[in-house]
């Protein structure tokens, strides 16, 4: 058994009061008055000479991203509205410094919730394959699903929250003005989709969604402990059976839900197959965290029977799935690129323009580093290899979810800084808090699985 | 050309054969070559074999491959015959650099493939019109062949392999590579 020193304890209580400190500092200093955002402007615009007039052509590229947003960037073009301009340009800085700690506290929770359900994936395709090599590893997962149910929670809560408690902060389609026919924000195009883009369905949708998961997750949990002093199988194939249907619902309400969490922070783009560009990132970070607990377990002594020849498929998954993910990054990249119709290629400009570093920083962290590092054989074996490379993954696919919602909520007015890094550090502790809570629960090794004999002795 | 003498010792089974090779190894006797019907799991390392260095070749023809296909790509599109595609003329490489994405891939893969399994056949001195090296048609059926370079110790390599379970030994002057 387990335990949960209490070093790693106050360690990850510490994480989660910096955490909060910093998320509280963010709240605390993203209210500024239209005066103060107009002083910065002025000040920012006299320190690169005629730096206004970059900004409203970045403002024209990402009408698209803001709705309220068309009309003023259509606004500034006219000499005689110029004050008017001014205001307005001020007030949509305004609102997106007020958005950033949302979105910060936002891209963390997704990070660490995606982790749990790419883990829940992978252990239910082992049970669906029946895979023989991987059963000594199963409590390990079975520790990182525990985060699931209140890490998709808190993703749900917060998107909510943002609506009932901000001021839309994050989706601008749950502002009831822009479905509005008699409202200057009006926009047509989102109010033909509130059909579905609506805060109940979103609401009903993200509960379905938690509720599928959470269920598989406590049925294949509860059978996976029953099987340890069962005579028979029985569990073993119960678990069999539900993970074939979870991977059915599975894929479905992942899918949808990266539509809902995701990619409606840009309610007039979208892109098919978005669902598979989420679940890829899922998938590798789910993995390498596999990957780095079991390290960490094996180091301390308690997972003795994992060998290096788990952690090679281990590290061969984290491999094979970052270039799953560059090919899926690819392909979307690529396809629009090409096409260049501005609605849908107004999503890679703002990237491109406003977010360079952490753009093309996230490809070299995500395919170029693994790529390189874990391409030799017998690097895959080495822990201090994949604990290198894990780290990279997971700094870079962080990155990933950061490109993907900060655009569309704070444009230009990003900076990795006390939000972001609070953010991360409260649910990194959250994390690491109820993963060892789950771990210290039951054995390390799930002794009653019928392929388990053939786990421990798995050779390659 | 200069020839050896070596000793042939026929096996009728994988697993005498394993058995065989561990004994003759521990006897510290040079194995020179076996032919067998399959591959025979672990036998590499039962034959104290290098660990093989294609993966490395394969690398490398895979780097260069990419760089082809840049190099080819540049030439083609940008300096030869530079064409308006999709409203995207251009006369800047990096511009383009994302069309020229799924080309780089597939050369580098197929430079990469080709070329590795021509090192392959080539360091097994396999060529078109080559005369087969098998000493006993039987190793294409059911039979497996250990070949042992005789230095004088023909009686004591005898005795050594009927112990392993050869069913069958000769000893045969061989031209040498």
């Amino acid at each position: 058994m387990y335990t949960f020193s209490n070093k790693l304890k106050t360690f990850s209580i510490i994480l989660m009061v910096l955490g909060l400190l910093g998320v509280g500092y963010g709240f605390m200093t993203s209210h500024k008055s239209l005066d103060e955002v107009k002083t910065m402007l002025a000040e920012e615009a006299s320190e690169h000479g005629g730096g206004h007039a970059d900004e409203v052509t970045l403002e024209v590229a990402t009408q698209d991203e803001h709705t309220e947003e068309t009309t003023h960037g259509e606004a500034s073009l006219s000499d005689t509205e110029e004050a008017h301009s001014d205001d307005a340009h001020a007030e949509h800085v305004q609102h997106q410094i007020a958005n950033r700690p949302w979105s910060a506290l936002y891209v963390a929770a997704f990070f660490f919730m995606m982790i749990a359900l790419g883990v829940l994936a992978f252990y239910a395709v082992q049970f669906a394959s029946q895979a023989g090599w991987s059963p000594v590893l199963y409590r390990v997962m079975e520790g990182i699903t525990a985060y699931l149910l209140p890490g998709a929670l808190i993703v749900l809560g917060i998107a909510v929250a943002s609506h009932y408690i901000g001021h839309d902060n994050i989706f601008v389609w749950m502002n009831e003005n822009i479905v509005d026919p008699d409202h200057k924000d009006y926009d047509k195009l989102i109010h033909n989709k509130s059909g579905f883009l609506n805060i109940t369905g979103f609401i009903i949708r993200g509960l379905i969604f938690i509720g599928g998961w959470s269920l598989y997750r406590y049925f294949a949990r509860k059978f996976s402990i029953a099987q340890d002093n069962a005579k028979d199988n029985k569990n073993f194939k119960k678990s069999f059976r539900i993970s074939a249907a979870f991977l059915v619902f599975y894929i479905y309400t992942e899918s949808m839900m990266s539509w809902d969490w995701i990619m409606s922070v840009d309610p007039h783009w979208f892109s098919t197959l978005f669902g598979w560009y989420v679940f890829a990132s899922m998938i590798v970070s789910g993995i390498t965290v596999i990957a780095l607990l079991a390290i960490f377990l094996k180091a301390k002594g308690y997972l003795e029977f994992v060998n290096d020849s788990h952690l090679h498929d281990l590290a061969k998954y984290m491999f094979g799935f970052s270039i799953f993910w560059t090919y899926l990054w690819f392909s979307q990249f690529m396809l629009i690129w090409y096409a260049n119709i501005p609605e849908e290629v107004t999503y890679f400009v703002t990237r491109i323009e406003d977010y360079n570093l952490p753009f093309f920083g996230m490809l070299i962290m995500n395919f170029i580093f693994p790529i390189l590092l874990l391409m030799n054989s017998d690097f895959k074996r080495v822990p201090w290899f994949i604990v290198i490379t894990g780290i990279v993954l997971l700094f870079g696919h962080y990155i990933d979810i950061f490109n993907m919602i900060m655009p569309a909520t704070v444009g230009d007015r990003w900076f990795i800084g006390i939000p972001e890094i609070g953010s991360i550090l409260l649910f990194a502790g959250l994390f690491l808090f109820i993963v060892f809570t789950a771990l210290t629960k039951a054995p390390l090794l799930a002794k009653g699985n019928p392929f388990i004999k053939e786990s421990e002795n798995f050779h390659y | 050309m200069e020839s050896v003498k070596v000793i042939q010792a026929i096996y009728n089974d994988d697993d005498v054969l394993m058995a065989a090779v561990k004994k003759v190894k521990a006897e510290r006797h040079h194995i020179e070559e076996i032919y067998t019907p399959f591959p025979v799991h672990g036998l590499d390392k039962a034959m104290g074999l290098a660990p093989t260095r294609i993966a490395i070749t394969s690398f490398i023809y895979g780097c260069i491959g990419l760089i082809v296909s840049i190099w080819m790509m540049d030439y083609m599109m940008i300096s030869d015959w530079p064409q308006n595609i999709g409203g995207k003329p251009s006369f800047s490489y990096l511009e383009n650099m994302p069309a020229f994405v799924p080309i780089m891939f597939e050369l580098t893969v197929f430079f990469a493939a080709h070329l590795m399994v021509i090192t392959f056949y080539l360091r097994s001195r396999m060529w078109p019109f080559k005369k087969a090296e098998n000493p006993d048609l039987r190793t294409t059926d059911d039979h497996f062949l250990m070949e042992i370079p005789v230095h004088g110790n023909e009686k004591e390599l005898e005795n050594l392999l009927v112990e392993t379970g050869a069913v069958e030994i000769k000893i045969v002057d061989k031209e040498a590579h």
